[in-house]
């Protein structure tokens, strides 16, 4: 062989390493880092996921951290609505992690990340991870705020209600997925955020269940935010916990995660 | 099966292998019954007018649908398991980029998702966009999101390139830098087939150029073939019961029609032809014509079934 033709290149271009496939069909940490830092990066996300429960907590319990909800004996009011916010926060940032696919498919990033080797089931697993990285960050932002105004209680009740906050709030992720499929618009998330602060009112986010009317108590319990919300205060106020809410937050899960698999598959169904 | 298959390489290999593919939308053929084979390190251009069908078989080459019927192979695997280890890739029309993330990043990120991939800044500096990898790609023009484009295509050092319409809203000189880095990238000995309905791209930088219409290749040839075979006159002229056989015999004659009263001769000596017409019949009226390639162009991809003055090339379908 004199000269390499472009045809012997091309074959030994192709024998220069054996291809594989990625592992895991391309999930992997540094693209689930990047994809949190571009979410932060976003002004309006940090305002709805951190500023705007931080505020509500300072406005509603800040004035009266220590009182009781309900006479001696009851819960304090500070612990009682930082959980309830940290809730929040975590709901909102799930929601917008998941509802993340309805940006890149109006912006077409769904269809050039199809040319690369990830697999459409890596892809909603990041957006996943990514919804869950974003929910604790705010469940943590809320807890060290509310630490700094002033709320105390015992170590397991700050364990125990964070985690229940933070994985309670799969409920959103799988949300914001089925919304972010749903809806392949750029601003989804104009949309959903209002819809999530009436849901979270209605579910007893920003008052207490107990004292809400009759029919507004049984609206509650058919509420997404009702179980998790229940669940995430329960170390604080020692209720049982009851059926309701597991079967509320179990519920929710399902009809969710469900209905994103759905138009999941649909949308990556190759026509 | 309309075109016939150049033989595989010698390591049996076709870079594309389109065997009678037909990809239907409803009651629209997009692409019908194509056979197309491109071998390695060719550099093809897919040329047609909007709408022909260049689109879609790109998209069923990339795995992104599937034809109705018919096999398309790269490199011999189906297209989604090329896709998976990075045989193939593409800069496409429609692949959208995220406004929130630099361009450094983006390429970072997507060079994750490959089990090999070249380093981020060789492809940035080989798509010509070094010096902007911290600018957020929402601030990038059109022309530096595609060479984005190109450069994640660039990251799996894929076999073969497929690059759909890729220099569609640049300007001149976006146009003629985007081309320059695919030139010396395609030097590497890389396949590169590109979509375009700009006849000057196919003419400078194709080594072949595969006409399509209506979901048909209608014309498939070196550029050197195609640009021979355009560069023609027509010689037209008025000549009842003209002599067919003795037209045909003239040196230098590609083909005559006869329609009703009038002739016409195609063929590379329009002077010999028009002085026998002249000189030896009763022709009058004599007109000729120059073609170009854009004349064939527009012969073989406009839309009426039986284009007038159809230039025949050799390989062509239908």
């Amino acid at each position: 062989m004199t000269t390499a033709t472009p045809k012997a290149v091309a074959a030994a271009l192709a024998a220069q390493h054996e291809r594989r496939v990625p592992p895991l069909g391309g999930l992997n940490a540094t693209f689930l880092r990047l994809e949190v830092r571009r979410s932060l990066r976003n002004r309006r996300t940090l305002i709805f996921l951190f500023v705007f429960p931080v505020v509500l907590f300072a406005l509603i319990a800040g004035p009266q951290i220590n009182k009781h909800i309900d006479g001696p004996g009851s819960p304090s009011i500070g612990p009682y609505i930082m959980i309830s916010m940290a809730v929040y926060g975590a709901m909102v940032a799930c929601t917008s992690g998941g509802a993340m696919v309805a940006t890149e498919r109006a912006l077409g990033w769904s269809r050039q990340l199809r040319l690369t080797p990830l697999r459409p089931a890596a892809y909603v697993a990041t957006k996943l991870l990514t919804a869950m990285v974003l929910g604790l960050i705010a469940v943590l932002v809320m807890m060290v705020v509310g630490a700094l105004f002033g709320v105390r209680m015992p170590a397991h009740i700050w364990v125990l209600s964070g985690l229940a906050a933070w994985l309670g709030a799969i409920v959103f992720a799988a949300f914001g997925l089925f919304v972010g499929y749903l809806l392949p618009a750029e601003n989804a998330m104009q949309f959903i955020g209002p819809l999530l602060g009436i849901m979270a009112f209605f579910g007893g986010l920003f008052q207490p269940v107990s004292t809400m009317g009759h029919s507004l108590q049984i609206i509650a319990k058919f509420m997404p935010v009702y179980g998790v919300g229940v669940l995430a205060r329960s170390p604080l106020t020692h209720e049982s916990v009851d059926a309701v809410a597991i079967v509320n937050m179990l519920a929710w899960v399902v009809v969710f995660g469900f209905g994103a698999m759905l138009l999941f598959r649909r949308d990556t169904k190759r026509v | 099966m309309t075109n016939p298959t150049p033989p595989p390489g010698p390591d049996g290999l076709l870079a594309v292998d389109i065997r009678g593919v037909t990809k239907r939308f409803g009651p629209v053929t997009a692409v019908d019954d194509m056979t197309l084979s491109i071998e390695p390190g060719e550099i093809v251009a897919f040329l047609g007018p909007n709408g022909a069908g260049k689109t879609t078989t790109v998209d069923m080459m990339l795995g992104l649908s599937r034809p109705n019927a018919g096999i398309v192979r790269i490199y011999g695997r189906r297209p989604v398991d090329a896709v998976a280890r990075g045989e193939v890739a593409a800069v496409m029309q429609t692949g959208g980029l995220l406004k929130d993330l630099t361009v450094a990043e983006t390429v970072r990120l997507t060079s994750t998702l490959f089990a090999h991939s070249r380093p981020v800044d060789e492809v940035l500096e080989r798509a010509g966009i070094s010096e902007i990898g911290n600018r957020l790609v929402g601030k990038c023009s059109g022309g530096q999101q595609q060479r984005l484009r190109f450069a994640l295509a660039l990251l799996s050092d894929p076999l073969l390139m497929v690059l759909d319409e890729p220099t569609s809203g640049m300007d001149v000189e976006g146009r003629r830098d985007f081309w320059a880095a695919i030139r010396e990238d395609a030097e590497r000995g890389r396949t590169v087939m590109f979509a375009t309905h700009y006849l000057d791209e196919a003419d400078s930088y194709a080594d072949r150029i595969v006409l399509i219409r209506s979901g048909r290749i209608v014309a498939d040839g070196t550029t050197a073939e195609i640009k021979a075979m355009a560069s023609g006159r027509s010689v037209r002229a008025t000549l009842p019961d003209a002599d067919t056989a003795a037209l045909s015999a003239l040196s230098g004659v590609d083909d005559v029609e006869v329609r009703g009263d009038t002739v016409i001769v195609r063929g590379k000596d329009s002077d010999g032809v028009a002085r026998y017409l002249l000189t030896q019949t009763r022709a009058r009226d004599l007109e000729i014509t120059t073609h170009n390639l854009e004349d064939a162009f527009l012969a073989l991809t406009s839309d009426d079934e039986a284009p007038a003055g159809a230039i025949p090339l050799e390989r062509t379908a239908s």
